[in-house]
């Protein structure tokens, strides 16, 4: 060709090629929110992943983190195969052995100890999502000893939430993002939803008649698009909630005819102080609770359909004992001036004015902007109701809230609020997804009370106690739990303490173990309180020289930080190599809409040597007989894998991890028999099943007749019966009442006061402990954390593209605080905790809460993990701030050091931190500290590419011609009606002006 | 050195970025790369990608600062995504010596062959707004190129026909359309919510348009010297006169 350099050459462009041979549909795994993702195929790798638009959960939209999962699938630091340690741990010296051998030798120290005492293994699973089935497996091996990575995450969340209202914000739980008209969302860390609050908020704020108010110590993420922004002090969301609710009462701005029928507000609480009934509900033989009806004079049943019952008042019983509505207790409490917002404006650093303001907000938008459906429903009684009218506020909170140690009583507290404004499942409120709501709260109980020699449980390790009599704990008091979980320590610790258990297990408090066995759980490094005193647990040894805790199993995908600290390692796939299940029995998809559960298949074949951890689990179970994994002939049950499981397990007769296209043919939904076909249906489908409720359904399903019915049907509920929201919580009476000296299990003598003090029936406010404990030391500030939206819950950033976005944290920090106290934008500075100090650089900005400092988390890196390089940014200035948390507090009288989570479940109190900054000296900045040791690393892992040139192999080919390009316009419903509405205005505008025209041309002329 | 065409486009194919809605999610940012990384100018290679510098080619950067007011000291968090603008009078095409750069005359899309580019970086230089993307290993310059191989696609499903960064952003923050077109409802978007040019003192005539924030009705209402309070129905130190008032509340 010649070259004409005074010619442009045109190029031509192929607008329409192919970009795959073959376009599969999967579900994402980057986070928790599980999004339908559509795979494109070519040459038999991963192109380019898409939203799914027909799925429930993303409907077309897919995250940063979504996106990036094709680095996560490509990445050099996946595992290639079995790896045995071969060095020290925590060095990362290992050497290949094949599965065979690895299989052997997990059965055969499984084995050993399921014959002599199944407890001595502690299986913890991180951020599994197969929960149902890693706890079963646990259930079947028979130790106590299970939990995921709940009780260091949102455990405070999603138990006030069951054991309040039978659903939970977040994950059982959304607001009405349609029809929503005031949307508060509370504390850090909120991304657990990513895309559905994404879309969410977009919808919010592109709605003219609606607010979208965000209570949070920094203005980053969500809160920088709020309407309105409130910097609260970390640790005070109670004391604002309460005095909100102290607004609302004084006002009489609450919804009273709904916390009559649908909570249990009405219903009578003994007053009989020193008695052992005291403060527990007053019931009739049958045990059901009891209301006074005011129309009627008498005490009766609370269940019934027609009633006129008293919310306050003091009744005297025949017995010659009184009774209180409980509503009358929670009114006492809030409305005294100790909640007013003068009072509460200090600690909590928003001004009295804007407490009141928002109060009066929220009671304009529930009392005079009701929303109304005109779907007739009926309820459970029978009565039929002609209209659905609903109170259009809704509330979100997660673990900003939930990761103190108050966070039981605050998560209560936004809860309750919710429903004394009568926007609990209503049009415009804050809804349950399915299964959600369920009994309060949900059954079943924690089994594990005894475990014996090759015997599995009685049931499954977690549950919800609901007196003392459910704790797991000895004839002493103790804990029978490597977590303590489910005793007088944390009674109601329904996701375990995961944080808890290597120290515990290291300490042989309150026993020792011979097994741990971990997956996807990274606790050598950003899972952990106290990294470097974990790395001690992991590595210590006794007198003779063995590993206090003598045996480590692990199972990842790639070579994160705690690979190098286990003796055994199980490497797993990426989600894009297996098959997985998010099921209705675990932690479903489903929305306020209706059910929903979903599969990953892979769309790739792994190439190299590993296996799915769920396959590793289920051949575990074969080698090792436990009942279930295999037949009578002793026989794998499921010899086809995780996918044989997923189509033929059966929980209850009828009742499998999947609900879609059961039964022989396939017709069933919810309960039917196994349907070999079933996950042919699934892919058929795009990877889920989802099905709407009917109109009639979609809301108040607590007391929804149609509703509860099928949700019987569907096995989410054992009974159909009202689930009457628990605002005054018996359950937790019933441990003061122990505590108080009654009944036959009482906590031990030093557990007695905290257990009376925490476990008050009504949430209460109290310092965190870490500032309470502090108290004139010299830590002033709060320090925080929180994922990025392209991380959060996201695993491994080694991700190559989402570390071009961050690659190290800063310590971000008021300019006024950082003024103070002499320090500069770009400073290095120390951190220091009463837990030791590390080190970072600082960013001045002026949208967070002057009293708080924070940094994104587990962005820091211990060098050698995840295959970066020995000086990469993670390792070099990234810095945790988990080294400054400790994970106990600091001793109690009697020498007594209690976990540092909260006293109700045990959550982690991540956010309790207390910090002072002081600056660096010239000579220590430009790098983080404390250093490690770099990581060995595995053998024959793959080459670290210098350059990495994805996609350039993997272009289109030119097929078919060109068509019109269209538009794409966002949230078209609501910005159309909003263009329609401007446009309509200014038509009557127009005919306005030409009316005033007119007129004005009238009179001219009747002046001429 | 390169001509705009002769013919100003009649349509004028761009992005109306919504600054109300966007968090700062990086969604787009992502999605952009992973289609354009196997597209028209694939790839978007990575430098170092997992070492002490990884640099990759992105042609959608999302930046997140603080827009202070110095004398009252209000602030505001902006996150606000940046791609190439497709400019009107678009001064990388102008100044490119060999007619790489260029701009489509049937839709005003700003494109750049790559068999002719020379890695000269002058429309680097030129571009007021650092849009431009050079691939060292290439040696080539990069750009946003609206997905043009997408849009028009009818190997893709209609839902897929519109640049990456839209159909994938979770909040909606971003739509696409012909803003040549004042009927189109990017246009009609645009004039009700007062969209912005980017720096339009630089004369570039940027077709992408953004969305400034707004005030929301309810906060529009409300009178800052009298702010909005509750009536009080009982003053007592413990609300005692509630309480007795609710005695005898009839609710069924």
């Amino acid at each position: 060709m010649s070259f004409n350099p005074f010619e442009t050459v045109k190029e031509e462009v192929d607008l329409s090629v192919d970009p795959a041979d073959e376009v599969k549909t999967t579900t994402c795994y980057m986070c928790a929110c599980r999004c339908g993702v559509k795979v494109y195929l070519k040459d038999g790798q991963i192109r380019y992943l898409e939203g799914n638009p027909d799925h429930p959960i993303n409907k077309g939209v897919l995250c940063a983190k979504g996106s990036a999962g094709i680095m996560n699938h490509n990445s050099p630091a996946r595992l290639q195969k079995p790896l045995l340690r071969v060095g020290e741990r925590g060095e990362g010296k290992f050497k290949e052995i094949e599965w065979d051998e690895a299989l052997d030798l997990a059965s055969q120290w499984l084995g050993d100890i399921r014959g002599r005492d199944p407890s001595r293994l502690a299986f913890f699973t991180g951020r599994d999502q197969s929960q149902s089935f890693t706890g079963w497996w646990a259930s079947q091996y028979g130790t106590r000893n299970f939990a995921a990575h709940g009780g260091f995450c949102s455990v405070n969340m999603a138990a006030a939430g069951l054991y309040t209202l039978g659903g939970a914000f977040w994950e059982f739980g959304e607001p009405d993002w349609e029809l929503t008209k005031y949307f508060m969302m509370f504390g850090v860390a909120e991304d657990h939803d990513s895309n559905p609050i994404k879309t969410g908020i977009g919808k919010i704020k592109t709605r003219e008649d609606a607010k979208f108010v965000s209570v949070n110590p920094s203005r980053s993420g969500y809160s920088a698009v709020a309407d309105e922004w409130i910097g609260i002090r970390p640790g005070t969301d109670g004391l604002f909630v309460f005095s909100l609710i102290h607004e609302l009462l004084r006002a009489e701005k609450i919804d009273f005819a709904s916390l009559a029928r649908y909570t249990n507000a009405p219903w009578l609480v003994i007053e009989n102080p020193g008695g052992a009934d005291d403060g527990l509900f007053l019931r009739d033989e049958a045990g059901h609770p009891q209301i006074y009806d005011v129309r009627e004079g008498l005490v009766k049943n609370a269940l019934d359909a027609e009633m006129t019952p008293a919310m306050a008042g003091r009744y005297a019983l025949p017995d010659g004992r009184n009774a209180v509505p409980s509503f009358e207790l929670l009114a006492k409490r809030y409305l005294d001036k100790q909640y007013a917002p003068e009072a509460v404006a200090d600690k909590t650093g928003i001004p009295a004015a804007t407490i009141k303001r928002i109060a009066a907000e929220l009671a304009e938008v529930a009392f005079e902007q009701e929303v109304v459906i005109d779907t007739p429903w009926t309820d459970i009684w029978g009565r039929r109701h002609e209209k659905m009218i609903g109170r259009p506020v809704s509330f979100h909170a997660m673990r900003g809230i939930s990761a103190h140690s108050n966070g039981f009583h605050t998560c209560r507290a936004i809860h309750i609020l919710q429903a004394l404004l009568g926007s609990v499942d209503v049009p415009g409120g804050w809804r349950n997804k399915a299964p959600y709501p369920k009994a309060i709260p949900p059954g079943p109980k924690p089994a594990g009370q005894t475990t014996s020699a090759n015997t599995p449980l009685s049931g499954v390790p977690l549950g919800m106690p609901t007196g003392p009599e459910d704790l797991l704990v000895d004839e002493k008091g103790e804990p029978l739990r490597i977590d303590k979980a489910f005793s007088w320590e944390h009674p109601l610790s329904a996701h375990g303490l995961m944080h808890m258990v290597i120290r515990n297990a290291w300490a042989g408090d309150p026993q020792k173990i011979d097994v741990l066995f971990m997956y996807m759980a990274n606790m050598s490094w950003n899972s952990s309180m106290n990294t470097k005193g974990t790395m001690h647990y992991l590595t210590d040894k006794d007198e003779a020289g063995n590993y206090k805790i003598p045996r480590i199993i692990y199972s990842d995908a790639y070579d994160s930080e705690m690979v190098s600290f286990a003796d055994l390692v199980l490497p797993d796939t990426t989600y894009f190599e297996r098959y997985d299940c998010i099921s209705l029995l675990d932690r479903p998809i489903s929305s306020c809409h209706g059910p929903a559960d979903a599969i990953r298949h892979p769309v790739v074949k792994p190439d190299r040597d590993v296996r799915p951890f769920q396959d590793v689990l289920l051949d575990l179970g074969a080698r090792l007989k436990l009942p279930g994994f295999v037949d009578d002939k002793g026989a794998a049950k499921y010899p086809g894998g995780y996918s044989d499981y997923m189509v033929n397990h059966e929980r209850a007769p009828g009742l499998g991890p999947l609900a879609g296209w059961r039964g022989e043919d396939g017709k069933e939904e919810g309960r039917g028999k196994p349907n070999p076909e079933q996950i042919k249906r699934y892919i058929e489908n795009g990877a889920f099943w989802s099905k709407p409720f009917p109109p009639d359904q979609q809301y108040f399903k607590a007391v929804n007749k149609g509703y509860l019915e099928y949700a019987h049907h569907m096995g989410w509920v054992a009974n159909i019966e009202p689930i009457i929201h628990q605002l005054y919580s018996e359950p937790m009476q019933k441990f003061r009442l122990a505590a108080q000296g009654h009944g036959k299990r009482q906590p031990p003598e030093r557990h007695r006061q905290r257990i009376e003090e925490f476990f008050d029936p009504l949430p209460i406010w109290y310092q965190p402990f870490e500032e309470d404990f502090l108290q004139g030391e010299d830590y002033p500030l709060h320090a925080l954390t929180q994922r990025p939206m392209h991380m959060y819950h996201s695993w491994g950033s080694q991700n190559a593209w989402l570390r071009q976005i961050t690659s190290w944290n800063r310590l971000f920090m008021h300019r006024d605080t950082a003024k103070a106290l002499g320090i500069e934008d770009e400073d290095w500075v120390w951190i220091e905790s009463r837990n030791g100090k590390v080190k970072g650089q600082v960013k001045l900005i002026t949208g967070v809460n002057p009293q708080t400092v924070w940094t994104w988390n587990a962005i820091g890196k211990q060098k050698g993990a995840w295959r970066l390089a020995k000086d990469a940014p993670e390792s070099t200035k990234g810095f945790l701030l988990n080294h400054l948390i400790d994970e106990l507090l600091p001793a109690r009288e009697g020498g007594k050091r209690y976990s540092n989570s909260d006293p109700v479940t045990g959550q982690a109190a991540w956010f309790d931190l207390r910090v002072r900054i002081k600056k660096c000296a010239p000579e220590e900045i430009e790098e983080t500290a404390p250093q490690f040791s770099a990581l060995g690393v595995p053998p024959n892992m793959p080459d670290v590419p210098k350059i990495a040139r994805f996609g350039k192999k993997l272009t289109g080919t030119p097929k078919g011609a060109p068509v019109a390009a269209k538009e794409w316009i966002a949230h078209e419903g609501e910005v159309m009606s909003a263009l329609r509405r401007e446009s309509q205005k200014r038509i009557l505008r127009q005919a306005q002006d030409e009316a005033n025209a007119g007129k004005k041309n009238s009179h001219g002329e009747k002046n001429k | 050195m390169t001509s705009l065409p002769k013919n100003k486009p009649k349509k004028k194919l761009g992005l109306v970025i919504d600054l109300d809605i966007c968090v700062g999610c990086h969604a787009c940012a992502v999605n952009c790369k992973e289609w354009n990384a196997g597209g028209h100018s694939a790839p978007l290679t990575d430098i170092d990608p997992y070492g002490a510098k990884p640099k990759g080619v992105w042609f959608n950067r999302i930046h997140t600062f603080e827009a202070v007011h110095e004398e009252t000291g209000r602030s505001r968090t902006v996150h606000f995504p940046k791609s190439c603008l497709h400019c009107d009078d678009a001064p990388c095409v102008t100044v490119c010596p060999t007619g790489a750069s260029y701009k489509r005359e049937e839709d005003g899309i700003v494109l750049v062959n790559a068999d002719t580019c020379i890695g000269c970086k002058l429309c680097s230089w030129a571009c007021p707004y650092g849009a431009r993307e050079y691939d060292e290993d290439e040696g080539v310059m990069k750009k946003c190129t609206l997905c043009v191989d997408r849009i028009y696609n009818e190997n893709l499903p209609e839902s897929s026909r519109a640049p990456a960064c839209v159909t994938t952003c979770p909040a909606g923050a971003r739509h696409f359309g012909d803003l040549g077109d004042p009927s189109s409802t990017v246009s009609k978007i645009v004039a009700k919510r007062g969209g912005v040019d980017l720096m339009p003192e630089q004369g570039t005539r940027p077709v992408n348009k953004y969305l400034p924030p707004r005030l929301k009705n309810i906060d529009k209402q409300k009178d800052q010297s009298a702010p909005r309070m509750l009536t009080h129905q009982d003053d007592s130190s413990d609300g005692a006169g509630l309480l007795a008032r609710w005695v005898d509340k009839l609710l069924s």
